[in-house]
């Protein structure tokens, strides 16, 4: 099936074959990666602009150089320093940038649903890349390419998506992009973590993390916000690193031999992994940040080349 | 200066009536029912025939902004709207700026009302100085001024100790204080109702505890003092049962309920529509049905907008940083008629008396009813108009509702206060 949507704004409303599109582009573009000169015309005359309203190092550059080895124009408009510190709206903001002709736009923003706003405000395309705790489709689409690389396949894997499920974009895309795949979804975290209904969503819940991670193909450790404290969630970094932190020796008492070690990024070393976790041989952190790079690749060649002839 | 209403479907709960006949107003007053009534030599008739003729419709929850957020609303743009949308009456919340806490911002606002109000307006006054929950305004003041309630409505008086003194100073008054009832250490940061949208869309959501927790501390303190204890905008399944049942020990407490809160759920949540966010937010389709049946069966009062007028700059950006409140003035009737009594969820005769009969009752207002003496105000509702809702032709200076593009059937015909038409028959 081809690309027929003109953003790319979340899971949820994909089907499985539009994700495995996605997934599979993204697998074609990874040898440009290992290119002498990671270059390719295919998006030659075209402007990518990255709206980025959160602080953000990963995706901002992931997406930066994805557009890049594409040849597509990349301008990164960060919120400091610019037109929202002197007071102007978002949409004033957006239609601004809009009026400049972008071909597709990139936005990070703490609202939810600042991305659909977007959408429906411009006429070029928008790839969410983060929007408050609600979604950001390409790191879960990272996740599914590093998960099908490594274990082969998705239907009837299992995953467990650890630590503060309540406040995370990352899980709830994941949760819509695993289910349609037909892979059980496990979120794990103390109560206040977990937010209402989110069995609605297709996941089952774990108040434990011993349990969780027995039997599962997949371990995804979420990032603990440390203000999630100061907001009476936690009572402490200690204790939440002591019953939520995963260390080699849960690892080994409690998991499969073959599990993999995911994580979003970045990393609190010590408080949801220990660090030995972190880098060792389970774990296939690197490999997403990798591969978020194919991926957005993938995604700006399917947006911006849907009507184009040079897309391919 | 007489007014001849013929051949109308009177409906007045107050009086138990229901029934084709005149009504002739006359110096301000309702002169007479009757069938056949003889028009004076100076009064203007109008054919009234296939329409409902009802007491004045009370609309006691509005924000007319004035003073302070003038480019909201206006008294005389809210009182515009009012009329437009078959309210002979509004009573508007202290949450001005200045805040209508002392008996200069009540006389303020009576005399812009008086000047450019066109239909009759209440104050409420602030229970609290500046609204900020610490200490109480000048509550005498304010009764001796014209306040017909007390409210911080907008804020909740989080301090226990301080409403219960609240509500044993306003006992001489005969004036109830109204409780915009939400916990906020449990609705901190959210911006809809807690539940499976609000963790599918990730917009932090406030439970229905938050409203609850509240409505019952207000119902417990109304018992301690014996004071009249009146919950604004109850929206939640919980908040009803805790209503019906401090009523039914003799507890002094009322409710009112707003058309968004019966006819829409969460779920319009799901559009990121701004105009879909209010306080208290949104909630389940359980809360909705039980809403109604509390309006049905009386345990909630009166049916109230909170009308609350936001400019386009505060409500058309991110959901989360968008104010809360939606107008309501100019849709209320219609959206009711269509969606709850239409499909028979709610008897015309229900919803009349929720507008007129019960709110004046609860604020001791001279209204509500049709009886020979009271004043003018009616309202007279065309059982078929057919309109569908266009922001942009509203008299409000705001724009900020749900129910654009809705097409709906009854509506708003005609507005008379004191014995005068404030709105035109509309032009069809």
């Amino acid at each position: 099936m081809g690309w027929m949507r003109k953003d790319l704004l979340t899971m949820r409303e994909l089907e499985a074959g539009e994700i495995v599109l996605l997934v599979d582009t993204a697998a074609s573009l990874q040898e440009i990666a290992t290119r002498e000169i990671k270059k390719v015309p295919a998006l030659r005359g075209k402007t990518v602009v990255n709206l980025f309203y959160e602080a953000s190092t990963r995706t901002r550059t992931s997406f930066e150089i994805a557009g890049k080895w594409l040849s597509a124009d990349v301008v990164n408009f960060s919120a400091s320093g610019s037109s929202t510190s002197k007071g102007e709206s978002f949409i004033d903001t957006a239609k601004n940038i809009g009026a400049m002709s972008p071909d597709v736009v990139v936005v990070r923003h703490s609202s939810a649903g600042a991305a659909e706003l977007l959408a429906r405000a411009l006429p070029c395309s928008i790839v969410n890349a983060g929007d408050g705790a609600h979604e950001h489709p390409t790191q879960a689409l990272l996740d599914l390419l590093t998960i099908r690389e490594k274990k082969g396949h998705f239907e009837g894997l299992h995953v467990a998506i650890v630590g503060d499920i309540a406040h995370s974009r990352v899980a709830r895309s994941n949760i819509h992009g695993m289910r349609k795949l037909g892979m059980t979804v496990t979120v794990a975290g103390p109560p206040t973590l977990i937010p209402p209904f989110v069995q609605e969503l297709g996941a089952k819940v774990s108040y434990r993390l011993e349990d969780a991670i027995g039997d599962v193909d997949v371990i995804m450790m979420l990032r603990l916000q440390q203000e999630r404290m100061t907001a009476g969630l936690i009572p402490s970094l200690r204790e939440y690193a002591h019953y939520w932190g995963l260390t080699l020796d849960k690892l080994a008492r409690h998991a499969r031999p073959d599990v993999l070690i995911m994580h979003p990024g970045p990393v609190n070393r010590g408080i949801e992994l220990a660090p030995e976790v972190a880098d060792g041989p389970y774990s296939v952190i690197l490999d997403q940040v990798s591969r978020g790079v194919a991926v957005r690749m993938g995604v700006l060649l399917l947006l911006a080349g849907r009507k184009g002839g040079d897309g391919g | 200066m007489s007014l001849l209403l013929r051949g109308g479907r009177v409906i007045d709960p107050a009086n138990n009536l229901d029934t084709v006949q005149d009504v002739l107003l006359a110096d301000g007053k309702i002169e007479r029912l009757g069938r056949n009534l003889a028009a004076p030599a100076d009064a203007e008739v109008v054919d009234a025939k296939g329409k409902i003729v009802c007491p004045g419709f009370i609309d006691m929850h509005v924000h007319l902004r004035e003073p302070g957020d003038e480019y909201k609303e206006t008294v005389a743009t809210g009182t515009r709207a009012a009329a437009a949308g078959g309210f002979t009456a509004v009573c508007c919340m202290a949450n001005t700026n200045p805040v209508n806490d002392n008996g200069a911002v009540t006389d303020y606002i009576l005399a812009k009302a008086r000047v450019e109000g066109v239909v009759r307006v209440y104050p409420i006054g602030a229970v609290t100085r500046g609204l900020r929950g610490e200490e109480l305004a000048e509550l005498a003041e304010l009764a001796e001024s014209g306040c017909v309630a007390f409210s911080d409505d907008g804020r909740c008086v989080m301090n226990a100790g301080l409403y219960r003194r609240a509500m044993e100073y306003t006992l001489p008054f005969g004036a109830p204080l109204i409780s915009h009832a939400e916990d906020t250490t449990l609705s901190r940061g959210a911006s809809m109702n807690e539940g499976v949208v609000s963790t599918e869309t990730g917009i932090p959501g406030q439970p229905a505890a938050a409203e609850d927790v509240m409505v019952a501390r207000d119902i417990l303190l109304a018992e301690l003092t014996g004071a009249h204890v009146h919950i604004a905008h109850v929206s939640t399944v919980g908040a009803v049962r805790l209503v019906r049942d401090a009523k039914a020990r003799g507890v002094r407490v009322t409710a009112e309920v707003t058309p968004h809160h019966l006819v829409l759920t969460e779920d319009a949540v799901r559009t990121w529509d701004s105009n879909t966010k209010m306080a208290p937010p949104l909630r389940t389709k359980r809360d909705v049905e039980a809403l109604i049946e509390a309006l049905a069966d009386g345990t909630v009062d009166c049916i109230a907008t909170d009308h609350a007028p936001h400019a386009l700059s505060e409500k058309e950006g991110e959901f989360d940083r968008a104010a809360f409140g939606v107008v309501g003035l100019e849709t209320a009737v219609a959206v009711l008629l269509d969606r709850l009594v239409r499909p028979g969820l709610l008897s015309l005769a229900t919803l009349i008396a929720r507008w007129s009969r019960d709110p004046a009752r609860l604020l001791n207002l001279p209204a509500g009813t049709l009886a020979a003496g009271a004043p003018a105000d009616v309202t007279i509702l065309d059982p078929d108009a057919e309109t569908t809702v266009d922001p942009s032709r509203f008299h409000s200076r705001s724009r900020n509702t749900p129910f654009g593009g809705w097409t709906l059937r009854g509506g708003p015909w005609m507005t008379v206060v004191g014995g005068k038409v404030v709105r035109p028959r509309a032009s069809r």
